[in-house]
Parts: structure tokens; C-alpha cells; sequence
């Protein structure tokens, strides 16, 4: 009822590739994004902004990013964290060193950095596979950290060794630093999150996705039909900490505020690896929803009972908030294990014959 | 430059050579450290081996073991009970993982049931915690921790009572899985699902035995770590610590979880005492995880790591 | 309805129910939030802090009907130690118009700094966060009172002068340092360092990396060593690993020393005897043998209010909170006194913490003589002029067995006033001049 595509010619090869290929999804598509760019600021409060759109935004990027790497190139890889600790680490040192460079520009030249450790790092996908590469990525995430920790340069040798996000504006808006509005930060983060997810989409779309995929799907069979492992998987390990290490630069610039490297433990790597699974692997948009469902959920179960006027002692309330977020994740993966965006898939599906379902 | 190669080739040698009780309180150090990690790998190992499920939640039994044991004896159950008691519910959960978890989501992908240990993870931890608390409690096994000295070499009685403790289980096991019926059923289950159900294996119970015998050595090895830093919700952290020795050893070797232990034991102390004060020190975490991707880039299948890696 | 129509509505349902935030606060009441932790691998220190602040607030409102008769409203939100949820437990609970924080962990409490100025929300980090911040001039809506990190490393080595019998004694001794690889950790580096230049003391500085559960290596390198006096700064599981490598090593336990933070009951409870003579510093008494005690049993568990098992009050850490908790509402008892008795806005009391003064006389109105020396703040110093001690483990309880030790100002302050100018500037604050305040 509401999907009709009904009369819907494609007439050039373009238009039949296009990515929503149907008018209403394309206008459904376009209307979401203009209301997030304008919703939002106008009407969320400081709190919905500042606690709950902001991570969820860098999260789904830095989701995006491992999606590439794990969901498109099949190389499982928790070394996330020390990949968005390069990003952010290389913009503080960036934006320090050089103040009148837009903040923008500083975002992606640490991307770039954050992909060249990827490329190093990604070095060993040529020899090992699966959980031992999965393991062997922890390599770079605990050296990393450690790094960061250890060498005082990296925080401008601050006594106190955190590293915090200076003001800086982007056309006359002050977007990072204490007296950014959290609004700025928030529209700064939908911008670039929009931009590269855009990027991604078209890129898993065209020559690198499929050979990414050729990859993953059967690599002895890729290499035969003329795919280069070693460029492709390294080529996946450095776009995928592109993405991880602007994420990792805006959480702390854009979300945090200030850090110390604990803020990219090994629980950030498990964190977004569990948004790409449960969002679906091989998804653009499947990221976009694993990170919704991973911020959202513990914030929707630690507030459930106070709404429902229950008042428990927070320790027993927070056990039960992972028992049950434990306990979702396995019923989760039991009844749908190809994630939310198949999901959103069927959903739509059913729409589109809603309500004559034969 | 020829000082900063005389630091990292030469000294630390010299140093080794200088006094070599010290340097064989750092092996023996080593050695230990490697076995009380060997004891998690277990874990790991037995469940990989015949499920081909990579627990993640391997560190949180152990956290639920230790602190189902201490939270009876902290009751007034006297030793033994307490410790039936707690394999009966190891056991128990290994029944519920199987008919829970595992049986719904048979023939998927292992990237899902690795997800799924996650979820336990989470499950077990708030659990755990609702059940016990989250305080420190002390587990007092009867030995002393204290230290004794063999030609001017110091022997901790905890850890030696560990490494031997270590040593008879990985016995224990391997008999286990070389002689009895079941430890046979579990290799055939191992190398070939289907093969092994159609000529009569039962498959549901054999993941349950695994499952248990995974439980039993959590509880082993959270005996262990709990009497060193008391039963704590850190006691889960310590799977960290296991997975080097899992891509030393190779997730399917018993002997491998073994020999890996030891040689990132021996390897983390080595490297932390002559080399880490030369980069200041902490260098543990990272250089065990180094040590064994190096280890791996030469010999992709690990230590004793079947050839085909190619199955995840 | 198949299972996977379910878990789409229910997951729908989820997302639109959202984060809905219920706020209400009674009129005449003034709202603090607790940031706490009773889950997760730190819990066994957040607990009793947690605690200590439920006690001593309760038994504000129930005897006293409040401060001055403005009650004290509270929450605790759940951060289990970590930045992040700590954040979304501060944004959540502003909505409740706060104005003061304790965010009892140092990240969250960096965290918080940039935003008080705006929030217009004092933030007190009693004994812990940063260091710099001890510096009103520059931090007006931080104070760390009674005492930094780095007075607490000073007090540290004059203990130890005292105990090797003076200064000069302590030339050519070796100490060691044995720390939690974070920022935390390296806190108190920079003036061991400074103190070992000028006293000629050999420091020797040991990383514990995080969490701290295997420390093989690093008492092996103390036992090679021999150090004569060793400060550990740790956290979490690594205390009571640290304590019983300690003893495993055979290393003389009075002379290894804790700082505040690795000295409560939780760390010495599973070494057990071999805990015996394991000392830390602290800035307070423990024990429940004070008034103030008695009073909290008498107002709020004999009413059956009591957030803490009976036993557990009096311990190290929640006499800690329950002396953060005073400090708190003492200074808005001041601040009363200026601007009247209703709810105080974030400017109000933040003048009050400035101006505050606890004397002698006061501790003993308040239940609290002997519990912690007088403390006096000023707009320029906001650590106030705290003191340590040395509290000692008898394998039963803790008990101080030092005077009241002063830490060397002189050598702290000029430190902390150039680490204050920098970190202001990163936050582009600018210097106030504290002649113009009344």
C-alpha cells in the first residue's frame, strides 16, 4: 500500500543502479535526513542530544567502518579501539600543532593516519584467518593503547595525560571544545556520518565492495579470477581505520570532550564489533541500526522501571539491565542472526504488499 | 646507535648472566604465570575443539565458578560439599548453554555463536552478581602464600601448588580424551559433525559433557586465580589474558594450551624484567599478544594447530 | 505473531519509549546526584562510598529536617566506573537541576570540568581527579579538598623521613614507586621525581598495567631491588594483588605504603595474615567509634534505613564519603548563611565552598573531632590546607599510627600553579583575580 513502484520505468542503466532505486524510498530517505539535520536541534533536549545522538552517530560511523572490514571483507578484526585511539590522538596532535587548519580537514587527515597503522596492522590478514586474526588484531589494540599511555609526547606532555578537544570553528560555528553548543556538535557528527556513509555504500557498491566480497566469500576462488588478496585486504584494513579513526577522533572531539586512553579499551573494540553483528554484517544501514539497538537499549532498560513507577536498588537494577541485555542478544541472534537490517528488509517487504499480503 | 643496540642485544644478556638465580626466579616466575593462564585456555580449547564455538564467556565461568564456590563456603557448607555443589551447577549451566543457546542455533555461521557466548557473557556477569554481590571475597584453598628459597632462588608454595594442580589436569584430560569412550566420541565430534552423527554419536550430549568438563576447569582455574587476588568480578578479565596463549597453542590443542602458556609465560616475564625498563615498563599486555603473532606469521596453524585453518 | 514479528514491534516500541526521564523535585528541596558504582570490577570501593553519602544525607534530612531546612534530595545513577555511562548518568540527572557533583572517578571527573563553568554546577573530586584543578584561580567551579595527589606524595616521603629518622637520612635510599599504568597512576611521578632530585633518594618507577591481575614481573624487579620503602598507587583488583605479592615476596609490610586509594578493607582482606603491617596513607580516621557513627545508627538504622550492612560502617571508604558528604553540606550550610535558607543556586554554593571553614569546634558539633583535621579553603587554593596521615592493617582493622602529617607546600604549589595555567588553557579559561571577590 504505502510501496507502490507500480509505473516506475527505468529508462538508463543509471537509474536502475541507483541506491534507492524506488521514488518513495528515495523521498522517504531524503525526508528522514532532513528531519535528523532539523528535529533534533530545534527539539531534543541537552541530555537526548549530549548523551544518547551524539555516541550514537560516532558509534555508527566507527560501526560503518569495522562493517567494511568485517561485514564486506570478511577479516574479523578487534583491534577498533586502537584504531580510534590513533584518530584521536593524531587530531589532538594535529589541531595543537596547527590551530588555523579546519577542523574538518584535521578529522580526515587523522582518518588517513589511523589507516596507514591500520595498513600495518592488517599485514598479518595475509597469512592468518578467522579467530586467530580476530585475536592477532588485539595485538595492535592492547600495543596501541599502551603507546598513548606511555609517551607523553602523544598528550603534549600534559601532567594530568589526558588529551582535550580545543575550540574550533567550522565556518564562523564553534563545533568542538567546552563552548561548542551541543547542537553544532551534533549536526557536525550527522554531516560527516551522512557523507561517509554515502561513501561506503558507493564504494561496497562499485569494484573495491566486490572484490572485498570475492574475498570473503572464497578467497582462493577471488585470487583466481583475478583478485589480489594483499591489496584488497589491506586496501579493506586501511578504508575500514579510515573510518574508525575519524570516528575515534570525533568521539573525543565531538562527544567526550577530554580523554585518557581508557576511553579505547578493548571494551570499545567488542562494543562496536557487537553493532556490526547485531546490525548485520555485509549493511550500511545494518551498522546505522546495531548502533541504535547497542546505545539505546541499556539507556530504554535503565529507565523502564523507573517509568513504570518501580523504584529498585541501582546495583540490582544494572544486573538485571545485563541479564536481560545478555539474554536479548541470544534470543536476537537465535530468531534473526542476519541482524537488523534483515530485519528492516522484511519489514519493508511486507509493507510494500501491506495490506493484500498474497 | 651502538648504544641503543649494546641496551637491547647486549646488556640485557649481560644482566641474565650477572645473576642467574634471579634469572631462574624469572623463568620459574614465567613458567607458573604460563601455567595459571594455560588453566583458562583450557577452557577455551575443550569447548572449541568440540563445538567449534569460540566462549567468549570462558572468563566469566570462571568469575561464576569462583564465586559460587566462595559464596557457599562463605554460608558454612563445609569444603567438599561446597565444591559438588558447585560441578553440579557448572553442570547444570552446561545443560541450559546447550539447550538454550547452542541447540537453536546449530548450523550457524561461527561468528553467531561467538556473538551468542557474548550475550551469556553479559548474562553471566549480572547474575553472577545478583546472586553473590560484587564484593571481594577471600578463598583460602589451605595454602599458604608464602615463599620458600632453594639455593637462593624463591619458590612461591601457591603458585608451585598451581603449576602442579595445572599439570595433573591437562593429565588428566588428555587421558581423558585419548582412552575413554566418550573422550573418543568427543575427537570424532571434533573432526567431523555429520560423520559422527550418522554413525551414532549423540551430539546434544556430547556438548553438554563439554560443556561441563569446561565448567570443571573454570572451576580449577577460578580456585587459583580467586586465591591470588580474591574472588572478584576482575576474575573475568583474565580470558584476556588466555587468548595469546589460544593463537600460540592453536583452539584446538590441549598440549598446545599447555606448551602456549608456557611460552608466553616465560616470554611476558623475560620481556617485561630485561627489556621493558628500557621503554618504561608495562609492556605485558601487548608483548605476550606480539609474541604470539610473530610466532603465528611464521607458522600460521600454531603450535600444534591442525593444517586447515581455514574452517572460521 | 512469529517470533521475529515480535522481536520488530518490541524493538520499535523500545526505541519510541526511549529514554523517557521522569522529574520531580519537591519544592524547598536542593537535588545532588550520586554517581556510583556497585556493579562491575570496581565495585568492592564503590559500594561503601555509596554508601557512606546515603547515610550521612539521610541523616541530614531525618535529624536535622535538612540543612538548615532545606532537604537534601538524591539519586544515584549507576556508571560502574566507566566515562562514558558516567556522562549519561550526569546529562540525565542535570535535567534535575543539580549544583554540586562528586563524580568519584577521576575520567568521569575530567569529564565533568569543561562542563561546570556552563552547567553552572560545582564539582568536588575530594581527593582524587586533577591535580591542577587545586588552583581557584584559574578552576573556579572545581575543588579537590583536602588534598591532591601530589601533597599526598609529599606527606608520603616526609613519613618516610620521619621514620628513617630525618631528612638527611633519606639520601641514597632506594623507593619505589609501583603504579596503575594511567593517568591516575602517574599522578604522584612528578614529585617523587622532584623530591628524589632535591633529597637524593633513588626513585624507581614500576607500571602495573591495567587491570593489574598478574604482577609476576614487577615484584620480581622488586625483589631484585630491595627498595627500603615502597608507594604503590593502584586501583581495583590490582591492590589486592599488589598487596599479596607484597607479603608472597617476603617483603616487609611496614614498609610498603598505599596511597588513599589502595589502602581500604577490600585490599588486604584476601592476602589475609600475610596483609599484617601493610600501611596507606589517608586523610581521615576509620573505624565507627566517632559520634557521628552513633548518630547514623541511631537516625537511620534503627529506622531500618541503613544503606550499608551494621558492620560495614566505619569502614575506610565510607568514612571517606561520609566526610565528602559534610564538606558538601557544610559549605551549603555557609553558603545559607549568606544567601538564606532555600535551595542554593550553583553560584551560591560554590561560594560556599570557597569560603568554607571547618574549625575544631565545628567537628566536634558535627560528631567528627579526631575524625579529620580543620580544613580552610580560599578562592585561590581549592585543596585547602589538608593533612595526611599513616593508617596501618593489624590483619583486623585499620588504625592510624602517624601524626597529622603536613605536605610540603612549598615544593607542591608552584608545581601546581604551572600545571594549572596550562590545562586552563586548553580549556581557554582565563585567570580571575581573587582580590575582587568578597
Amino acid at each position: 500500500m504505502i510501496y507502490r513502484e507500480a509505473g516506475q520505468f527505468k529508462t538508463s542503466y543509471a537509474s536502475d543502479q541507483a541506491i534507492f532505486p524506488i521514488a518513495q524510498d528515495r523521498a522517504v530517505v531524503l525526508l528522514a535526513l532532513a528531519a535528523a539535520f532539523v528535529g533534533p536541534p530545534l527539539l531534543a533536549s541537552e541530555y537526548w542530544l549530549q548523551a544518547i545522538l551524539i555516541p550514537l552517530l560516532i558509534y555508527s560511523l566507527a560501526a560503518i567502518g569495522l562493517n567494511l572490514l568485517t561485514g564486506y571483507a570478511g577479516q574479523l578484526s578487534l583491534g577498533t579501539g586502537g584504531f580510534m585511539a590513533v584518530g584521536a590522538y593524531a587530531a589532538f596532535k594535529l589541531t595543537t600543532a596547527f590551530p588555523q587548519v579546519s577542523i574538518v580537514l584535521v578529522f580526515l587527515l587523522s582518518g588517513l593516519v589511523a589507516a596507514g597503522v591500520g595498513l600495518v596492522f592488517g599485514i598479518p590478514s595475509l597469512r592468518i584467518k578467522g579467530f586467530y586474526l580476530a585475536v592477532a588484531t588485539l595485538a595492535s589494540q592492547f600495543f596501541l593503547v599502551w603507546l598513548f599511555n606511555k609517551v607523553a609526547w602523544f598528550s603534549n606532555y600534559a601532567s594530568s595525560g589526558t588529551i582535550t578537544a580545543p575550540d574550533r570553528a567550522v565556518l564562523g560555528v564553534t563545533v568542538t571544545g567546552p563552548s561548542a553548543t551541543a547542537s553544532a556538535r551534533y549536526l557536525t557528527a550527522l554531516a560527516l556520518v551522512t557523507v561517509f556513509a554515502l561513501v561506503a555504500k558507493n564504494l561496497v557498491r562499485g569494484r573495491v565492495g566486490r572484490s572485498w566480497m570475492a574475498i570473503r566469500d572464497r578467497d582462493i576462488a577471488a585470487e583466481i579470477i583475478g583478485v589480489r588478496p594483499l591489496r584488497t585486504k589491506l586496501l579493506a584494513f586501511g578504508i575500514s581505520s579510515f573510518y574508525c579513526g575519524v570516528a575515534g577522533a570525533e568521539l573525543v572531539f565531538l562527544y567526550l570532550g577530554s580523554a585518557e586512553t581508557q576511553a579505547f579499551d578493548i571494551g570499545l573494540s567488542f562494543l562496536i564489533l557487537f553493532m556490526v553483528i547485531i546490525g548485520g554484517r555485509g549493511s550500511i544501514l545494518g551498522s546505522v541500526l546495531g548502533a541504535v539497538f547497542i546505545v539505546l537499549v541499556p539507556i530504554f532498560l535503565t529507565n523502564a522501571p523507573h517509568a513504570l513507577g518501580l523504584r529498585l536498588p541501582v546495583a540490582l537494577q544494572k544486573q538485571i539491565e545485563l541479564m536481560v541485555f545478555g539474554g536479548l542478544i541470544v534470543f536476537f541472534l537465535i530468531v534473526e542472526p542476519r541482524g537488523l537490517a534483515r530485519l528492516w528488509q522484511i519489514t519493508k517487504e511486507k509493507l510494500r504488499l501491506w495490506p493484500f499480503p498474497h | 646507535m651502538t648504544d641503543l643496540l649494546y641496551l637491547v642485544a647486549v646488556a640485557p644478556f649481560t644482566d641474565m648472566a650477572g645473576s642467574p638465580a634471579f634469572l631462574v626466579e624469572v623463568l620459574l616466575g614465567g613458567v607458573f604465570a604460563g601455567l595459571m593462564y594455560s588453566l583458562v585456555a583450557l577452557g577455551f580449547v575443550l569447548i572449541f575443539k568440540a563445538s567449534g564455538v569460540f566462549n567468549f564467556a570462558q572468563g566469566v565461568m570462571v568469575l561464576f565458578a569462583a564465586l559460587t564456590l566462595v559464596g557457599l563456603l562463605e554460608r558454612g557448607v563445609p569444603v567438599v560439599v561446597a565444591l559438588a555443589l558447585t560441578t553440579a551447577v557448572m553442570v547444570a549451566l552446561a545443560f541450559a548453554i546447550e539447550r538454550l543457546v547452542l541447540r537453536p542455533l546449530v548450523n550457524q555461521e561461527h561468528i553467531i555463536l561467538f556473538m551468542a557466548t557474548i550475550g551469556l557473557n553479559f548474562f553471566l556477569e549480572g547474575f553472577g552478581e545478583m546472586v553473590w554481590g560484587a564484593n571481594v571475597k577471600r578463598l583460602d584453598i589451605g595454602i599458604p602464600d608464602r615463599s620458600f628459597i632453594v639455593r637462593g632462588v624463591q619458590i612461591n608454595q601457591l603458585e608451585l601448588t598451581a603449576a602442579l594442580t595445572a599439570a595433573v589436569l591437562v593429565t588428566v584430560l588428555a587421558l581423558f580424551f585419548q582412552k575413554t569412550r566418550i573422550g573418543r566420541a568427543l575427537r570424532a565430534v571434533a573432526d567431523d559433525h555429520e560423520a559422527a552423527l550418522s554413525i551414532g554419536i549423540p551430539l546434544k550430549t556430547i556438548w553438554v559433557v563439554v560443556w561441563s568438563v569446561a565448567g570443571v576447569v573454570a572451576i580449577v582455574a577460578g580456585v587459583m586465580w580467586g586465591a591470588k587476588s580474591g574472588v572478584q568480578f576482575s576474575l573475568s578479565l583474565i580470558a584476556l589474558k588466555a587468548l595469546p596463549v589460544l593463537i600460540l597453542g592453536g583452539f584446538e590443542s590441549v598440549p598446545g594450551a599447555i606448551v602456549g602458556g608456557l611460552i608466553i609465560g616465560v616470554g611476558e616475564k623475560v620481556g617485561e624484567v630485561y627489556w621493558g625498563p628500557l621503554v618504561g615498563g608495562a609492556i605485558e599486555n601487548w608483548f605476550a599478544y606480539v609474541l604470539a603473532l610473530a610466532f603465528l606469521l611464521a607458522r600460521p596453524q600454531g603450535l600444534f594447530g591442525e593444517k586447515i585453518i581455514e574452517r572460521v | 505473531m512469529n517470533a521475529r514479528t515480535l522481536l520488530t514491534m518490541a524493538l520499535a516500541a523500545a526505541v519510541a519509549a526511549g529514554p523517557a526521564v521522569t522529574t520531580a523535585l519537591a519544592a524547598g528541596e536542593m537535588f545532588v546526584p550520586l554517581l556510583v558504582y556497585r556493579t562491575g570490577p570496581y565495585a568492592p570501593n564503590g559500594i561503601p562510598l555509596a554508601n557512606g553519602f546515603n547515610d550521612y544525607f539521610n541523616l541530614i534530612n531525618d535529624r536535622d529536617g535538612g540543612v538548615n531546612g532545606v532537604r537534601i534530595a538524591f539519586e544515584e545513577c549507576e556508571t560502574q566506573y566507566d566515562t562514558k555511562q558516567g556522562v549519561e548518568c550526569y546529562e540525565r540527572l542535570k535535567g534535575r537541576s543539580p549544583v554540586l557533583v562528586n563524580p568519584f572517578s577521576t575520567g568521569i571527573t575530567y569529564q565533568l570540568i569543561p562542563k561546570a563553568p556552563g552547567d553552572k554546577i560545582v564539582v568536588h573530586s575530594s581527593g582524587y581527579g586533577m591535580t591542577a584543578s587545586a588552583d581557584g584561580r584559574w578552576f573556579p567551579w572545581v575543588f579537590n579538598f583536602p588534598m591532591t595527589y601530589w601533597s599526598q606524595a609529599s606527606a608520603f616521603v616526609k613519613y618516610v623521613a620521619q621514620q628513617e629518622g630525618g631528612t638527611d637520612k633519606l639520601k641514597g635510599k632506594k623507593i619505589v614507586h609501583v603504579y596503575h599504568n594511567s593517568p591516575y597512576g602517574k599522578e604522584a611521578n612528578p614529585t617523587l621525581e622532584t623530591l628524589a632530585r632535591d633529597l637524593g633518594f633513588e626513585l624507581t618507577l614500576l607500571a602495573v598495567d591495567h587491570p593489574g591481575q598478574e604482577q609476576k614481573a614487577t615484584w620480581l624487579q622488586v625483589r631484585r631491588l630491595n627498595p627500603a620503602w615502597i608507594y604503590v598507587s593502584g586501583w581495583g583488583v590490582m591492590n589486592q594483588v599488589a598487596v599479596k605479592e607484597a607479603a608472597a615476596i617476603g617483603f616487609p609490610m611496614d614498609h610498603v605504603v598505599g596511597n588513599w586509594w589502595t589502602g581500604t578493607e577490600a585490599d588486604v582482606v584476601p592476602a589475609g595474615e600475610g596483609a599484617k603491617g601493610y600501611k596507606s596513607m589517608t586523610f581521615h580516621a576509620p573505624g565507627h567509634g566517632f559520634k557521628v557513627h552513633q548518630d547514623i545508627f541511631k537516625h537511620v538504622y534503627d529506622k531500618g534505613k541503613g544503606a550499608a550492612k551494621r558492620e560495614d560502617v566505619g569502614e575506610v571508604l565510607y568514612n571517606r564519603s561520609i566526610i565528602n558528604a559534610m564538606l558538601d553540606t557544610e559549605a551549603m550550610r555557609l553558603a545559607m548563611t549568606r544567601f538564606g535558607n532555600k535551595p542554593l543556586t550553583g553560584e551560591q554554593l560554590r561560594w560556599g565552598m570557597e569560603n568554607l571553614n571547618v574549625t575544631e569546634k565545628r567537628l566536634e558539633e558535627l560528631g567528627m573531632k579526631g575524625m579529620l583535621r580543620p580544613l580552610r579553603m580560599t578562592c585561590e587554593n581549592h585543596e585547602g590546607n589538608g593533612t595526611a596521615a599513616v593508617q596501618q592493617w593489624d590483619g583486623k582493622k585499620w588504625t592510624i599510627i602517624s601524626d597529622w602529617i603536613e605536605p610540603m607546600r612549598d615544593v607542591v604549589r608552584p608545581k601546581l600553579e604551572a600545571a594549572a595555567v596550562e590545562e586552563a588553557k586548553k580549556l581557554g579559561y582565563v585567570m580571575r583575580d581573587c582580590a575582587k571577590e568578597k
